[in-house]
């Protein structure tokens, strides 16, 4: 028995756009075309599907003059028994359609794919609920939808039911249930999966925090069975947190497929282009004037090692590297923090006595500012880079967004979040001290008593 | 697409669709529980919410027994070799009202679920059979109004009885092949929805169900027997009147009713892979 349980060779799937209708410019034509018109979209819902013509060895095929768009073109991977592997993408990357091929849903056009072992694909939840049958009927509709067998579903209702909290409505039509009570039945029949490869579209993004937070942990616990699980979200922080692996699909090719520290800030900076890092090789067209220059901006963790994807443990260094060509000035590196919304996180000024209020003599300067560790929250941040001086209005060199990293939290348990997995809201994300004071009730009651 | 399976470790290859292929009966097996499940979804469905249930299976062929026997057998006087014609047409009207009706759920079952066809794989061809089996359970209602005109008019039952179950399967070939055909169309082409109605009101007319077989000229038989519906419901008229068993008509029927089967479930199988790719 080999490790692999996915692998996907050389998948292409193509699609027919719409096709143009030729509007008539008279009676005469119009009543041609009404009456070529059956021949017409006989064509037309023919060709739909058929790419014969297309396909071929060459390369050469123009697919966007042919009206063509192909959702993935030439996508390889392996996944082995057991890994969770987590597939990102903007919008149209063809997640969607790999996850269909991957599901069997619809073939690819070209190319094979190897599945070793039982696949349960959730593509939504509640697949095949029909309103007129009541939530026990639909338990096992949905379930044997879904791939499971009448013994297996039969062995795990009552857990099901529990799972769901609907128990008391069991035999009422689902039609009266709440939007809510249905999402939280089909949930739970989902839940309840135990296929060798599990696939997920993010069925993550409905339901409310409590829900979010159930699937999470559920999934979780599917990945620590040593089951293979295929997650596809654009919720960064559940990819971050469940998914070792990471796959980024960009226009129906595979970009990155590698730890999701490196995918994840690949994903997050290729709209802008910011990495952790910025380098000046010639200084002449380094930021700054003739009396400094930029030469490099890093984002460090508190091991010194330049990196995007930053545990939020950890603490994070801002490092600004620059040259003074003429010496005799005050200079005052300055750093300011904003998040994807483009919220100013804070500044920061170097308050570091042996420069301060110093004229600086020439020569290469590293200030670097060190952000705690348990400070900030999720997500990505830009770094403006400034070098300001004591006149309030004058400044050698601004550079926005000139690098940008990603904090992470891998969940285990001492980081601010501690175990909880769902959605916390807050532009920061600090470690505080709590502390509790503890009356035992049988005391107070005496006391009450007495 | 090929597969093989077991259990323990299922191996699946996903390939581009192309060629003829076969029907996947291990494949299908796996699935029965759901076939059970979706089956007893369309028996559950399809009289929620009313008031006379399951009445409605035998209401549905009498109101057509009395206007048929009203306007063919009192108006029209149609003759129907010496039986009397509420008899004659009971037991040609019940056969013919699973067949129709089948027929119409089936060719209708794709575009009907396209809501899960884009969301989860299983065996296609389960749609289009699903109301070939739902349908069953109002036939076999429908046969307590045929034992009470039987009792009526005192028709004692013969031995031709033993083909009573290799007419049912004859009976549900008709639809199963039909309905692979049409729901394969029908999710392209969605002109079937129209056509089905007169395609259905036409196939009344193609079988002796208010006539008898025996008015069709002798040069036109042939042609006549090619058609299955006629074998099925000359076949239970024999089976259940006691007259000869009509083999002229009930062996090209057989034959004709197997190559619609096993056509359709060709012609599904090798369309089912653009289904979600049209819808």
């Amino acid at each position: 028995m080999s490790d692999l349980a996915i692998k996907v060779n050389d998948v292409y799937k193509l699609y027919r756009l719409g096709i143009k209708q030729q509007a008539s410019e008279n009676l005469s034509s119009a009543l041609a075309s009404f009456i070529k018109s059956p021949i017409k979209n006989y064509r037309k819902y023919r060709s739909l599907y058929r790419f014969d013509d297309v396909i071929g060895p060459s390369d050469s095929v123009n697919y966007e003059s042919l009206n063509i768009l192909t959702a993935l073109s030439g996508v390889s991977f392996e996944v082995n028994r057991g890994e969770v592997v987590g597939i990102i993408g903007t919008n149209g990357a063809g997640k969607s359609t790999l996850l269909k091929i991957l599901s069997r849903i619809t073939p690819p056009t070209q190319g094979t794919v190897e599945i070793h072992g039982r696949v349960s694909s959730l593509l939504e939840v509640g697949t095949g609920f029909h309103p007129e049958l009541t939530g026990r009927e639909n338990v096992y509709l949905n379930g044997t939808i879904l791939g499971m067998r009448k013994r297996e579903i039969d062995r795990k209702f009552d857990e099901i039911v529990d799972f769901s909290g609907v128990e008391k409505f069991l035999d009422t039509p689902v039609k009266r249930y709440s939007s809510g009570m249905r999402v939280r039945l089909a949930f739970a029949v989902a839940a309840h999966l135990e296929p060798e490869i599990l696939i997920i579209d993010e069925v993550l993004a409905v339901g409310d925090a409590e829900f979010q937070k159930k699937c999470l942990s559920k999934m979780q616990d599917v990945g620590k069975e040593g089951r293979t699980v295929l997650f596809v979200s654009h919720n960064m922080p559940a990819v971050t947190r469940l998914c070792p692996r990471v796959i980024l699909l960009g226009s129906g090719k595979i970009l990155r497929d590698g730890p999701v520290d490196e995918v994840v800030s690949a994903y997050l900076h290729a709209g802008r282009g910011t990495t952790a890092l910025r380098e000046w090789t010639d200084l002449s067209e380094a930021p700054g004037n003739d009396i400094v220059r930029l030469r490099a901006v890093r984002v460090r963790e508190e091991d010194g090692t330049v990196k995007e994807g930053i545990d939020i443990r950890k603490a994070v260094g801002l490092e600004m590297e620059f040259e003074v060509l003429q010496g005799g000035t005050e200079m005052m590196p300055y750093f300011t923090l904003f998040n994807e919304e483009g919220t100013t996180v804070f500044s920061t000024i170097d308050q570091c006595g042996e420069w301060k209020k110093r004229m600086r003599p020439e020569g290469v300067y590293t200030s670097t500012a060190w952000i705690p560790g348990n400070l900030l929250t999720e997500g990505t941040y830009y770094v403006r880079a400034t070098m300001k001086t004591l006149e309030r209005k004058k400044r050698h060199f601004n550079e926005p967004e000139v690098v940008a990293f990603n904090i992470m939290d891998t969940v285990d348990g001492d980081s601010a979040r501690g175990d909880w997995v769902g959605r916390m809201a807050g532009v920061i994300r600090p470690l505080l001290n709590w502390e509790t004071s503890y009356e035992p009730r049988a005391q107070k009651s005496m006391i009450a008593g007495g | 697409m090929a597969s093989t399976y077991n259990d323990k470790d299922r191996f699946t290859l996903i390939t581009p669709p192309g060629g003829w292929v076969s029907v996947d009966f291990k494949e299908l097996k796996m699935y029965r529980d759901l076939f059970y499940f979706l089956v007893a979804r369309d028996i559950k469905v399809l009289y929620a919410q009313t008031i006379m249930g399951f009445a409605w299976a035998v209401l549905n062929p009498l109101v057509q027994i009395i206007i048929f026997s009203i306007i063919f057998g009192k108006v029209a006087k149609l003759p129907t070799d010496g039986i009397p014609y509420v008899l004659f047409s009971t037991v040609a009207i019940i056969p013919w009202t699973y067949m129709s009706d089948a027929m119409a759920a089936s060719s209708q079952s794709l575009v009907g679920g396209q809501g899960m066809l884009g969301k989860v794989y299983f065996p296609r061809i389960i749609f289009p059979l699903t109301p070939v089996l739902a349908k069953l359970v109002d036939f076999s209602i429908s046969l307590l109004l045929l034992t009470g005109v039987l009792v009526y008019y005192r028709i004692e039952p013969t031995l031709n009885l033993v083909y009573f179950p290799f007419l049912v399967l004859l009976m549900m070939s008709i639809p199963a092949g039909i309905g692979m055909w049409l729901s394969a169309l029908a999710i392209r082409f969605r002109d079937v929805k129209f056509t089905m109605p007169f395609i259905i009101r036409m196939l009344i007319y193609s079988a002796p169900i208010l006539y008898t077989a025996s008015s069709i000229p002798d040069q036109y038989r042939l042609l006549y027997s090619l058609n299955p519906i006629v074998a099925v419901v000359e076949g239970y008229r024999a089976c259940i009147l006691g007259t000869p068993m009509p083999w002229e008509f009930i062996l090209p029927g057989t034959v004709v009713a197997a190559l619609l089967l096993f056509s359709g479930a060709m012609y599904f199988r090798r369309m089912e892979y653009v289904f979600v790719d049209v819808i």
